[in-house]
């Protein structure tokens, strides 16, 4: 009930710079659904492999011995 | 600090929303996939000014943002197909009418000044708080604050019509946007 009356009252009276809240949240989404479809697509592999490579940043060319980690990427 | 795997990791899972930020900036598929490139290896590269246990993607998104503003600044922005590549990028084919409303929106994006898309941007999307996206820009929170309402006063009179009073149901603005009922 009173979530109603709250409710309607939000979104009749302009907010900040004018806006309704329901203008306000309708950008909101726009401007996420927008970004989200690229967040969705993860990490291409370009990325991934940059990373990886950089791994050992020039330094010695140890082999990775940092206690513990059993992963073997590349290397046997 | 030293390029740790777990630091290596969260510099990876970062990757989406930087590529997403960028894009949001250039309007360019291709070119912020060089930003996003140019962004990780000049984080790698000054890893050791990084401060632990600071907000990492704050960090990055500071770098790739600076870098963006220095490239704008040498080539200006090429009127290119920005929409054409852009829709490159989506993975799936939204609906004419969502497809209309898209290209509205990102078009209206576009139109605004530089500061307050960025701003909007950081707030709106990224989910950053107002300080962070401060830090960010290189500016004050009260800065920050009131790029974000020009933003979506702006927005709000390019997309729908007047701004406040004008604005109706979801059908209405469809329709307005649509062109027609179908």
């Amino acid at each position: 009930m009173k979530d109603l009356k709250s409710q309607a009252s939000k979104n009749t009276t302009p907010g900040k710079g004018g806006l309704t809240p329901e203008i306000q949240s309708r950008i909101g989404h726009q401007l996420r659904a927008m970004y989200d479809d690229v967040v969705r697509q993860g990490v291409p592999d370009r990325f991934a492999e940059l990373i990886k490579k950089l791994d050992a940043p020039g330094a010695t060319p140890q082999v990775e011995n940092d206690g513990g980690t059993n992963d073997n990427n590349g290397r046997e | 600090m030293p390029l740790t795997e777990s630091l290596r990791d969260d510099i990876l899972a970062a990757v989406p929303s930087l590529r997403a930020f960028a894009i949001s900036l250039s309007g360019n598929a291709d070119r912020a996939d060089d930003l996003v490139q140019e962004t990780l290896l000049r984080a790698l590269a000054n890893i050791d000014s990084f401060q632990p246990g600071s907000n990492l993607p704050a960090w990055l998104f500071t770098i790739l943002r600076n870098l963006f503003r220095s490239d704008y600044r040498k080539r200006r922005r090429e009127v290119e197909d920005a929409e054409g590549n852009y829709a490159k990028t989506l993975k799936t084919q939204p609906s004419q009418n969502a497809h209309l409303e898209f290209e509205e929106f990102r078009a209206a994006l576009d139109k605004l000044p530089q500061d307050q898309r960025e701003a909007l941007i950081l707030v709106g999307a990224s989910g950053f708080s107002y300080e962070d996206a401060a830090s960010i820009c290189g500016c004050a929170v009260g800065t920050i604050k009131s790029r974000v309402n020009r933003a979506r006063s702006k927005l709000a009179a390019l997309l729908y019509v007047d701004g406040a009073e004008d604005f109706g149901p979801d059908e209405t603005v469809r329709a307005v946007i649509g062109g027609s009922g179908g």
